[in-house]
């Protein structure tokens, strides 16, 4: 959203470090610079550009929180300085570099002890001691892996409570919203289940804590927003009367928590923070909410909020599962009720990770204790059916230093989940007494053996409904403006009034639920533009969705916001109050997709594409013969039912081959396989294979080009479309791909093709709306692979890059609006190139290689003359470095070597120390370019790239590896790769993309890059 | 509790609300009020302002912590640690969600438990959102909690028509002595204060008098260096004999500190008016600006407040709220005459303003 053209007056698509921001600077002189808004890396950045000098020289002025305070919040050895001058506790931690050392700490420090070793991997060298005898052992294995070793109290089991404050040039000072974590200390804020406010405070605790942290924050002088994150002793009182806490850290910006917290209270805290580093003050900004009072107050809130953070581990091979200190979530969701119960299940449903709720799920817990002990995705549910199995609240309270308040109410859940009912039971008491609890009338109906229809026939017809609540900021104190809602079973009136019949002007959408890999900030762009779009052509926009990361959740983006689930359930229950013209779900990615038919079924209007050439679209059987029909190319595929078709129907038409589930659970994986032995290892693994569980088996394409096509259709009729080009080859996934637009290496016979396809599907699907086709182009031969019937992940892209709003004509064609025109967008005078953002650092132990599932993270996109141009500019913008000198070259099969060598030849002219393993650099020396022989890691010889890697000789890795890899070399690669990642050394692991990088590098030195805003373009 | 039993709440304006019984299964009646604190409930129910009052949580979820155990403090001998004062003040407590089971290392007992041992009825399970919408649109009113659904006729004795505060304070006087020598004496003259006032005052270490609240400062048998007139409940107009004894013991020009009650009657002493507000002020989360300086978050509980615009020509307003523009604080243009509206002591609340006992204890 925030580069948007209308968000700013001049918008740069530049890599945020020290160098392009200097040059926008020396282009736009501003007066100001803001640190604090673009999450660590625009501070860092910012740190660094002060440091150089580079503010000072053109005079900009940091605005809100001075750069000298950002460095006392920072530096560790600062930050613990400044806070013992007010008196003010931290962790004490020792660093020690011997075991006497070591010995000494620890008895300062006073046992029990955390030892922590600097500089290892996966928490080598780590653990706790108890006593003298313990520690030295410890300290004795902590020195192998490392010199250094840190002494920590240990603080396991902590409470970690978080504050949100807001400090103004006057010094006024105030705490918008706490927050406390379900998962104690030790596992990071970021990775915890959060709920807001704190439950289990009392008001000395919740006050004192507060008091500290106004105290600390106007030590630092910050100004705007910041946070602080505190460990309180659950167990004990000091002979002072007072508790025992430690301050943990303060960020001095705004953080993924200030989001929360924004969303959890309605106070918009990134709006006041920017006003406050203007100058202005607490008391004169107006509560945007209320619109009466102002805001210098505290929100009171008169309901919880609790987020749980979306992991999607599954998807990265190898990655260890547990969650702890490093950010493993790829994003989060927030439910709003009246209940923890309630807030609990609702969070657990919102994640659309295929659960119904706490409770009543398919995949039932194995391994109840060891997923109580250590934090996995997997606790929640381990809890509840520990406590549903007997355990006792004490001792799942020993074994997770989970608060009891907590456990109690997740037993209320299973303990209901116990009871033995029938239809005849569903009165009105018991069927109000399962929503409070948050059970969805799917859940209930599993409990009794009822359709999830039938439940909510019977429940409307008792008058079991949930009623819409506002949150207002002063808990009803004042009346509100806004209309930022949730549903609650835990009231008996509403506080809007429901319409009374079809409002003609009112259109609900659909939002794109959580971030996670394979969906994320793109679909809530398109949501936002349609919801902007529609209120300036005189709808009214009711906007469901639940994600705190979200601009679609900004209350003031729509008439209406329902932060509530994307379930068919809650759906129809807005739908039903609210009474819309109709719904779009083409906008808000695969969830709201997923709903078409059913929302159909219950007479929603649906507008846009019909549900039924959603639902074509959707089924692969249908959507194969209507291409069959249509004489529209497409791999070949089938279902299978048992093994032996499976591997008769791969030898028929030729390994490798793309496998996966017919129905896809959240999780289970693709495979590209070989031979008959990995798709044996596939079924074993993934499918239990069956006629109720078929699999996927299709041909894989080689050496293909991937194609896509964005556009919008009205009424059968191909409007506007965008043609973009994968720089990989076919094989990784669409997500993780580099994409170019206008296309660069089309031929004009494929382009035409193409265009002829896409119309013909258009045409025979009705398309009213968003679409996007991907296509496989061989030696002008061009496939189907995939269509959807949505706005795609590349909207954004291909509307930023033509400068087509391609959001607004699906709008237009949905409401019928005449828009045909000749639209250009193929015959660009730029190039612009998304890249890929993946998170591999992260993901301890995951293997960085691209294949058919979706790794990345996030994307960036930038603007160049040329392809290089803006391929180099992304790449930099994804915080990838220049290589200095050294690059290590391990290549693949031997095409691989064979196309690389022009390449090499250049990286040789421009001076780089070439590093190779025997076979590269046999084939590099018979062309006569130079390379320096290293040995592969299980060669055991020197020089080795493992004790290179360690040393941090190569400045780059250049790895590709074949589809049909040994088992050994499979092993060695996945280690080196991994090495580089947690050596943080750049990898390509894609052969196109490193050729492309050597030719962006030999076109372009950085100083080169040219420093345009979009507009210019 | 292992049936649910119904209760209901019904309003002057001829609403009912129902819920389910916990603390006394029983019948009471009140003035219905509502706070928007979030925390602090075993605080807010010993608060003695809240004497006379059915007390309606806006915050949902309540009982969490329990209820810590008493605790004496060494320093001020009587006042009992996490409490406000002796027993629960409140007529009764509405709530949407009790939490039965509770979870905290310093708790002793439940909040049910503790309601029972006080004899107090509270209803759980009410809409309470809605009930506080009802309270701010038509104002505060008289309610009874019920265990009859419908029946009789609505007679309610208003609480704020009887000398409330003469009611809840001591009887005799008490003296509270800090360790230290020589210290400072505060005439507290007792309209049901908070412990916690006398807790920052002893901390401090001053000494306090704590007197009934007819007690004529002008021929006390104590020696003291100020007088501080306390919170408490209803309507300061009740309070005659203290309004007029506090404007007799101006002419001491000893310095005088007023906290929410004793802000009104410090107002009325001084010659200007107090009336009613609708729905009052009781929260944790008020914004106070002091005239020419900061704006503090403050915590609050009063249904009166001061006129500013009948003051004396020597007296001024001193903090106001930022966001209705009520009168916060009062004081004397020369001489050491003030008083605040709001609740510097906080518990609950925040401990922001914690300074303005500095203030009067320097003063002295």
């Amino acid at each position: 959203m925030q580069t948007d053209k209308d968000l700013a007056d001049k918008v740069y698509l530049l890599p945020v470090n020290p160098y392009f921001v200097e040059q926008v600077i020396k282009k736009e002189k501003p007066e100001g610079i803001m640190l604090g808004f673009g999450g660590q890396t625009a501070l860092n950045c910012g740190l660094e550009l002060n440091r150089q000098g580079i503010l000072k020289k053109y005079n900009v002025r940091v605005l809100g929180t001075q750069v000298d305070s950002i460095n006392k919040t920072e530096d560790r050895e600062l930050f613990v300085k400044e806070l013992n001058k007010i008196n003010v506790k931290t962790p004490k931690s020792i660093a020690v570099t011997n075991v006497k050392a070591g010995l000494k700490a620890a008895k300062e420090v006073g046992y029990p002890v955390i030892l922590r070793a600097g500089f290892t991997l996966g928490g080598l060298g780590s653990g706790f001691a108890n006593n003298e005898k313990e520690i030295k052992k410890a300290l004795d294995e902590a020195f192998s892996y490392s010199p250094q070793v840190l002494i920590e109290e240990d603080l396991r089991g902590w409470k970690e409570i978080e504050y949100e404050v807001v400090r103004d040039s006057s010094d006024n000072c105030i705490t918008v919203c706490n927050m406390e974590n379900f998962d104690p200390l030790g596992v990071h804020t970021g990775e915890s289940i959060v709920i807001a406010p704190s439950q289990t405070l009392s008001n000395h605790e919740y006050h004192t804590l507060r008091d500290i942290s106004i105290k600390t924050i106007r030590h630092f002088k910050i100004m705007g927003e910041c946070n602080i994150q505190f460990a309180l002793n659950p167990r004990s009182i000091n002979e002072d009367g007072g508790f025992d806490y430690r301050v943990i850290e303060v960020n001095a910006r705004l953080s993924r928590s200030s989001a929360l917290a924004s969303k959890v209270t309605g106070y918009p805290l990134a709006y006041i923070a920017a006003k406050l580093g203007l100058g202005y003050k607490l008391t004169e900004l107006e509560n945007s909410i209320t619109k009466k009072t102002y805001s210098c107050f505290e929100p009171a809130l008169d309901y919880v909020a609790l987020k749980i953070p979306r992991w999607d581990l599954a998807k990265f091979p190898r990655v260890e599962e547990e969650i702890g200190s490093k950010m493993k979530s790829v994003g989060e969701v927030m439910a709003i009720g009246r209940s923890f119960p309630e807030v609990l299940q609702k969070a657990i449903r919102m994640l659309q990770v295929g659960k119904f709720g706490l409770v009543l799920n398919k995949s039932k817990t194995q391994t109840i204790k060891e997923d109580i002990i250590t934090p996995t995705p997997r606790r929640l549910f381990a809890i509840s059916r520990a406590l549903r199995d007997g355990y006792s609240v004490d001792e799942v309270n020993n074994m997770s230093r989970i608060d009891k308040w907590f456990l109690y109410q997740i037993g209320l859940i299973s303990d209901f989940r116990k009871l033995k009912i029938s239809k005849e039971d569903l009165t009105y008491d018991f069927l109000l007494e399962a929503k409070k609890l948050g059970y969805s009338d799917k859940q209930i109906g599993i409990l009794a053996g009822v359709d999830e229809d039938e439940i909510r026939k019977i429940r409307k017809s008792l008058g079991v409904l949930p009623v819409f609540k506002q949150i207002d900021t002063l808990a009803a104190e004042y009346p509100a403006e806004t209309n930022y809602l949730y549903s609650t079973y835990h009231g008996d009136t509403n506080d809007i009034e429901e319409t009374p019949q079809k409002d003609e002007k009112k259109i609900m959408i659909l939002g794109s639920g959580p971030y996670k890999i394979g969906s994320s900030v793109e679909f809530d762009w398109c949501c936002v533009t349609t919801a902007k779009f529609l209120r300036k052509l005189g709808y009214k926009v009711v906007m469901v969705n639940y994600n705190p990361e979200t601009v679609s959740t900004d209350y003031d983006i729509c008439d209406k916001l329902y932060f509530e689930e994307l379930s068919l359930e809650r759906v129809l229950d807005i739908y039903e109050f609210e009474k819309p013209l109709g719904v779009i779900i083409s906008m808000g990615g695969q969830i709201p997709n997923n709903l078409a038919i059913k929302l159909h079924d219950n007479n929603v209007w649906i507008l846009g594409t019909s549900p039924h050439s959603i639902d074509k679209c959707e089924d692969r059987n249908k959507f194969s013969s209507i291409l069959d029909r249509l004489e529209i190319d497409q791999p070949v595929w089938q279902e299978l039912a048992d093994l032996k078709q499976a591997k008769k129907f791969s030898n028929k038409i030729g390994y490798p081959v793309l496998i996966r589930p017919s129905y896809v659970l959240s999780g289970t994986a693709m495979k590209v396989c070989n031979d008959d032995r990995s798709v044996e290892e596939y079924i074993k693994e993934h499918a239990q294979i069956s006629k109720d569980f078929p699999v996927v088996i299709s041909k894989f394409e080689e050496g293909a080009k991937e194609i896509e096509i964005d556009g919008v259709g009205q009424n059968g009729e191909l409007i506007i479309y965008a043609i973009s080009e994968h720089v990989e080859n076919a094989g990784v996934h669409s997500g993780d791909a580099t994409l170019a637009i206008p296309p660069q290496k089309l031929y004009f016979e494929t382009v035409h093709q193409i265009k002829r396809i896409t119309k013909a599907i258009v045409k025979e699907l009705k398309i009213t709306g968003p679409f996007n086709i991907q296509f496989l182009a061989k030696e002008n031969k061009v496939k189907v692979i995939e269509c959807n019937l949505r706005a795609s992940r590349s909207f954004p892209f291909i509307s930023k890059a033509t400068n087509y709003n391609f959001i607004e004509f699906a709008v237009k064609s949905i409401l019928g609006h005449n828009i045909k025109g000749d639209y250009k967008t193929l015959d660009l005078d730029h190039i612009v190139v998304k890249a890929p953002q993946f998170s591999f650092s992260r993901l301890s132990g995951a293997d960085p290689i691209l294949g058919v599932e979706m790794s990345s993270t996030g994307e960036v996109a930038c603007f160049g003359e040329s392809m290089e141009e803006a391929f180099l500019k992304s790449l930099l913008s994804t915080g990838f470095r220049l290589p200095k000198k050294n690059i290590l070259l391990t290549l693949g099969p031997l095409e691989d070597k064979i196309e690389f060598l022009d390449s090499a030849r250049k990286l040789n002219e421009m001076g780089y120390d070439i590093f190779a393993t025997h076979n590269t650099h046999q084939i590099l020396k018979d062309h006569k370019i130079k390379s320096k022989l290293v040995y592969k890691i299980n060669e055991k010889k020197t020089p080795n790239i493992l004790t290179m890697l360690e040393k941090k000789k190569f400045d780059l890795v250049i790895n590709t590896q074949s589809m049909k890899h040994e088992h050994k070399a499979m092993r060695d690669g996945y280690i080196m790769r991994r090495k580089a990642i947690d050596y943080n050394i750049p990898l390509i692991n894609n052969l196109k993309i490193a050729e492309l990088f050597v030719n962006s590098i030999y076109k372009y030195k950085p100083e080169q890059l040219e420093i345009k805003s979009m507009d210019e373009y | 509790m292992a049936q649910k039993q119904k209760v209901y709440l019904r309003l002057a304006n001829g609403k009912t609300f129902a819920g389910y019984s916990f603390g006394k299964f029983g019948n009471s009646e009140g003035e219905v009020v509502f706070t928007t604190g979030m925390t602090g409930y075993p605080e807010s129910l010993t608060d003695p302002s809240y004497s006379g009052q059915i007390l309606v949580f806006t915050y949902p979820l309540i009982g969490n912590y329990g209820i810590p155990q008493f605790k004496r403090d060494d320093t001020a001998k009587t006042v009992q640690d996490g409490f406000e004062s002796g027993k629960i003040q409140v007529r009764g407590i509405i709530i949407s969600g009790y939490s039965f089971d509770y979870s905290h290392f310093d708790a002793t007992g439940s909040l049910h438990t503790w309601l029972l041992e006080n004899d107090i009825p509270g209803i759980y399970g009410v809409d309470t959102r809605e009930l506080t919408k009802t309270l701010r649109t038509t104002g505060v009113m008289l309610g009874k909690i019920t265990t009859e659904p419908e029946g009789g006729l609505f007679e309610v004795v208003d609480p704020n028509n009887t000398n409330l505060a003469g009611m809840v304070g001591v009887k005799e006087p008490v003296i509270y002595s800090p360790r230290k020598k020589n210290p400072k004496k505060i005439l507290l003259i007792d309209c049901g204060v908070k412990n916690n006032i006398i807790r920052n005052f002893v901390k401090r270490g001053a000494e306090v008098i704590r007197v009934p609240l007819d007690y004529d400062p002008m021929n006390s048998e104590y020696d003291f260096d100020g007088i501080f007139v306390s919170n408490g409940p209803g309507d300061p107009k009740m309070c005659t004999n203290a309004v007029e004894n506090l404007r007799k013991s101006f002419e001491l020009n000893k310095p005088i500190f007023g906290i929410c009650l004793g802000s009104q009657i410090l107002g009325l002493s001084a010659g200007a008016d107090t009336y009613k507000l609708k729905f009052g002020h009781r929260s944790q989360n008020q914004p106070c600006i002091e005239l020419g300086g900061h704006c503090y978050i403050t915590s609050q509980n009063h249904g009166y407040a001061v006129d500013t615009k009948t003051l004396p020509q020597d007296w001024s307003e001193w903090f106001v709220n930022n966001n209705d523009g009520t009168n916060e604080g009062v004081k004397h243009n020369t001489k050491p005459f003030f008083a605040v509206q709001f609740h510097p002591e906080s518990s609950p609340g925040p401990n922001d303003t914690g300074w303005l006992f500095d203030k009067f204890i320097e003063l002295l």
